[in-house]
This record gives C-alpha cells, sequence and structure tokens, in this order.
C-alpha cells in the first residue's frame, strides 16, 4: 500500500484531535494488519482499518473523513479484540464519525448517521427505542419506501414488532441526559 | 437467586419471544427475576456511534437503579450487555469519563454493579450440570450449532464473558442438556445487523449468508444464539439470501432460551416459538420424542 502525502500537509492533520478524542494513542501501531484481516466489512469499503491508523500516523487531513469505512464498520469489535497493542480501534471509529458528522463530510450510501439520528430521536421521546417510528424516519429520509417492504407481510403476521410505543421508561432521566449532550454539543 | 433484570427494548418488540422463553426458564429453575423499575435504553450501537459519554450514561443510569435494588443485573440481550458493561468498564477506568456521566444523570456512578448475560447466570450461579438434571427432555441427537456473535465475547476486557475467538459457554449448556454442540468456525463472526436497517442491507445479507452456510456445511440442523438482533437477521434474511444466491436453507434460528425451555418441558407457545419465520417443528417433534 502505498500512501502520498501532499507537500506542507504533515503536522496539521486530524492525529491529535483524534488521539484526544478516543484516548488512544495512535503511534504504537505498527502495522500487523490483524485489525485488517479479520474485520467484517473491510473488503466492503475503501480501506481496511490498518490503512485508516497508518494515514492518521502520516497526518491525513479532513480527506479522510470522507472515508466510507467510517460508516460501513459495525462496530464488531474484531480490530480491538485482536490488536496486539491493545488500540481500541472502535474508540477511534466512534472520533472519526464525530468529527465527520462536525466537519460534514460526505456521507457514503446507507446514510448511517440518518438511521442513527432516528434510532436516537424515538429514545429521547420515548426512552426506550420505538421500531415502527424509527424505521418510518429512516425510510422518509432515504425514499427508501420498497427496500425489505417484501418482509411487511411475515413481520405482521408473526407479529415481530410492537405496533405501540412503550411509556414505562423513566423518561425524565433520559431526557435530562439528551438535554446535558445537546448543551455540551455532543448531538 | 434473585437478579435486577434488565429486559431491553428488543424485549417489548422484535424478541418478545427471547423475553418469554427466559422467564419461563428462570421460573422453571427457580431463578428470581425483579425487572428493574423505569429502565431505559442502553444507547445500543447509534449511542455510541453518535457520541460516547450519551452512550456511557445512557447505560450508567440503568446501573445507577440496580444498585439501589442491592442486586447483580441480568441481561438478555448481548447489545445491552455490551453497553452495560462498557458503561462500567469507561466509569472505572477513565475518572474524566466518569465525572462526565455524573454530570450528565446528576449523579455519580461507581461502575460497580455487576451485569450477567442470562448464560452466565445459568453457567456460573446455576451450574450446567444442575440445568442438565434439571431437564426432563433430552437434546440427544440434535446437532446445534452454538453463535455468539460480536458484544458477547468482545472485547475481552470489558465483556470477559468466554474465549474471544473459540467461547464454549453456550456449547457447554447444549452438551449438558444431552445435544449435540458443533465446532465450527462462524461462532464469533459479525452478521452486520447495525446496517440491517439501513439501504446496506445487501452487506447484512452477504454475512448472513457466510454464517449460515457455514453452520449448514458443519451438519448443523439449527443454530442456538443468545442475541436478539443475531436472531432476527439469521432468521429473517434467509429470505433474501435464497432471492440473490438461490441457496435455501431452511435453518431454524432459536433462542438457546427456547431450547433450554424445550429441554425442560415448557409449552412451545410459552416459549414463542411459533414467532420464528424459520420454522423449527422438526427440532420440538424430536426433543419432544426425546421426553
Amino acid at each position: 500500500m502505498m500512501i502520498r502525502i501532499k507537500r506542507g500537509q504533515t503536522g496539521k492533520g486530524l492525529l491529535n484531535t483524534v488521539a484526544k478524542m478516543s484516548g488512544v494513542d495512535l503511534s504504537v501501531c505498527y502495522q500487523c494488519k490483524k485489525c485488517s484481516c479479520g474485520c467484517t466489512v473491510a473488503k466492503h469499503a475503501q480501506s481496511p482499518p490498518a490503512e485508516i491508523i497508518r494515514r492518521l500516523q502520516l497526518c491525513a487531513g479532513d480527506e479522510l473523513l470522507n472515508n466510507d469505512l467510517i460508516w460501513t464498520c459495525v462496530s464488531c469489535e474484531t480490530c480491538f479484540a485482536r490488536c496486539p497493542m491493545g488500540i481500541d480501534m472502535v474508540a477511534v471509529m466512534d472520533a472519526l464519525r464525530k468529527l465527520a458528522l462536525e466537519r460534514k463530510a460526505t456521507i457514503p450510501e446507507g446514510n448511517v448517521p440518518l438511521f442513527n439520528k432516528a434510532f436516537l430521536k424515538t429514545v429521547s421521546i420515548f426512552g426506550r427505542t420505538y421500531d415502527l417510528a424509527m424505521m418510518a424516519m429512516y425510510k422518509i429520509g432515504t425514499s427508501s419506501y420498497t427496500q425489505d417492504s417484501d418482509k411487511l407481510p411475515v413481520i405482521f403476521k408473526k407479529r415481530k414488532l410492537a405496533l405501540l410505543p412503550s411509556w414505562s421508561a423513566n423518561r425524565k432521566i433520559v431526557q435530562r441526559i439528551f438535554k446535558k449532550a445537546r448543551q455540551n454539543k455532543e448531538l | 437467586m434473585k437478579y435486577a433484570y434488565y429486559p431491553g427494548c428488543a424485549a417489548e418488540s422484535s424478541a418478545r419471544d427471547q423475553h418469554a422463553s427466559s422467564m419461563a426458564v428462570a421460573k422453571a429453575l427457580g431463578i428470581d427475576f425483579v425487572e428493574i423499575e423505569g429502565w431505559s435504553c442502553c444507547g445500543a450501537t447509534p449511542g455510541h456511534q453518535t457520541d460516547r459519554v450519551l452512550a456511557a450514561s445512557l447505560a450508567a443510569a440503568n446501573l445507577i437503579w440496580a444498585q439501589a435494588m442491592g442486586l447483580d443485573v441480568v441481561v438478555n440481550c448481548a447489545a445491552c450487555y455490551s453497553r452495560l458493561k462498557m458503561a462500567n468498564y469507561e466509569a472505572l477506568s477513565h475518572s474524566d469519563r466518569r465525572k462526565k456521566i455524573a454530570a450528565a444523570i446528576g449523579r455519580d456512578y461507581d461502575g460497580k454493579v455487576n451485569v450477567k448475560h442470562f448464560m452466565e447466570v445459568l453457567l456460573k450461579d446455576y451450574g450446567a450440570d444442575a440445568l442438565g438434571n434439571a431437564c426432563t427432555r433430552s437434546l440427544a441427537g440434535l446437532k446445534v450449532a452454538s453463535y455468539y456473535g460480536c458484544l458477547l465475547v468482545r472485547p475481552h476486557e470489558v465483556t470477559n464473558f468466554d474465549d474471544p475467538e473459540n467461547p464454549k459457554s453456550l456449547d457447554n449448556l447444549i452438551s449438558a442438556m444431552g445435544g449435540e454442540s458443533l465446532d465450527w468456525p462462524g461462532k464469533v463472526d459479525c452478521c452486520g445487523n447495525s446496517l440491517s436497517l439501513t439501504t446496506r442491507s445487501d452487506l447484512v445479507v452477504n454475512l448472513s449468508d457466510s454464517i449460515i452456510g457455514m453452520a449448514k456445511a458443519a451438519g448443523a440442523e439449527c443454530i442456538a444464539v443468545a442475541c436478539p438482533l443475531c436472531q432476527v437477521n439469521l432468521d429473517l434474511r434467509q429470505m433474501d439470501i435464497k432471492k440473490q444466491t438461490g441457496r435455501q436453507y431452511d435453518l431454524p434460528i432459536l433462542y438457546i432460551t427456547q431450547l433450554i425451555g424445550l429441554g425442560l418441558g415448557i409449552p412451545e407457545e410459552t416459549l414463542g416459538l411459533n414467532k420464528l419465520v424459520v420454522s423449527a417443528s422438526k427440532i420440538i417433534h424430536a426433543v419432544k420424542a426425546n421426553a
């Protein structure tokens, strides 16, 4: 793998920001690539996890936030589990996801941020997830109405999903947590 | 034996069968589940992918309520299990994170509530042999592929559930009930469920196909799972796999609590076995014949 670095770019990258946000020391990575070999989705994405670390080490800038591994990653934790240096790659990916949203990077097919937003929206309202509302929000946002609609008959026949939301959660605390997150600009 | 029970959101929706079968198994074995009053969502994958403090706070709030009950927490869902244990891990290992969690909830959490998956309770607290003795029907002759997926076993530093590469917990429970637990390579592979509801379900179908294919090749008559997300994915996606690849597996995906319930002689309606998309009727008949 050859990584080209633009002249004058060194020293201005994302490395320190990501290290601070994730609490991970990326300088200890020696590119054994166990994370890449075990990665559930590497072959479906632009770059495997080891390449993301190498690019960060080589002072990659905001352009790295457009890498589609950021939103293809399924947080399966295999990379972290197999890293001989104990690098918490999931924390690194979480930091990159946060930065990608803050700095308005390209969101690839799948629109995972919209899914996450829809999921958390129902939690912030009901204190628990409400599958139907979450799915409706995502489908409206992505205009993907027909996707998986072939499974609806069996989902309803088997009563797989709750039709109504639950109202039993301690919503006061949950809403406080969301409010604090918004105040700290975490959301 | 008494535990504070954290059902998790799926228990009220897609995994009502896992919830029902777990409650029935616990009751049959004399294990007392006391539901945490007002429990709320753990944040799941969207939580930590959005913000780590938010995720840890959502999980920790539930642990604070459990702490007031003075009981260990028992969980069914692998994703909830992982998030609750991560909240403990973060509160214990990052003092800065602990302060932020306290500020979000309005109360400090020390990270010291014991969180156990129901399978850990059965193996370590109740005992696999005791479970085997409690069974009125044997699983003899049944070939089961135990599937652990990601979040029960990874990251090991956080969950400390079992060997992260070759776990045996579910296999030991199957063996204790007389079943044949298979050695197969897909045990800890990921089914990709976090993308399942997005428009990247093509990827999820691909991953599920690989897992089910490996189980089938090992001679499995069913896959036993301990996570509601894995269950729905592997069960429901067999339709897509058939459409996209022509491969028809017809492999039933049962919650391990449903298999245990069958062994304990609990009626199949109570165990929610009618909710499975790929029918488990062959397995139910076979186990019943072992009485």
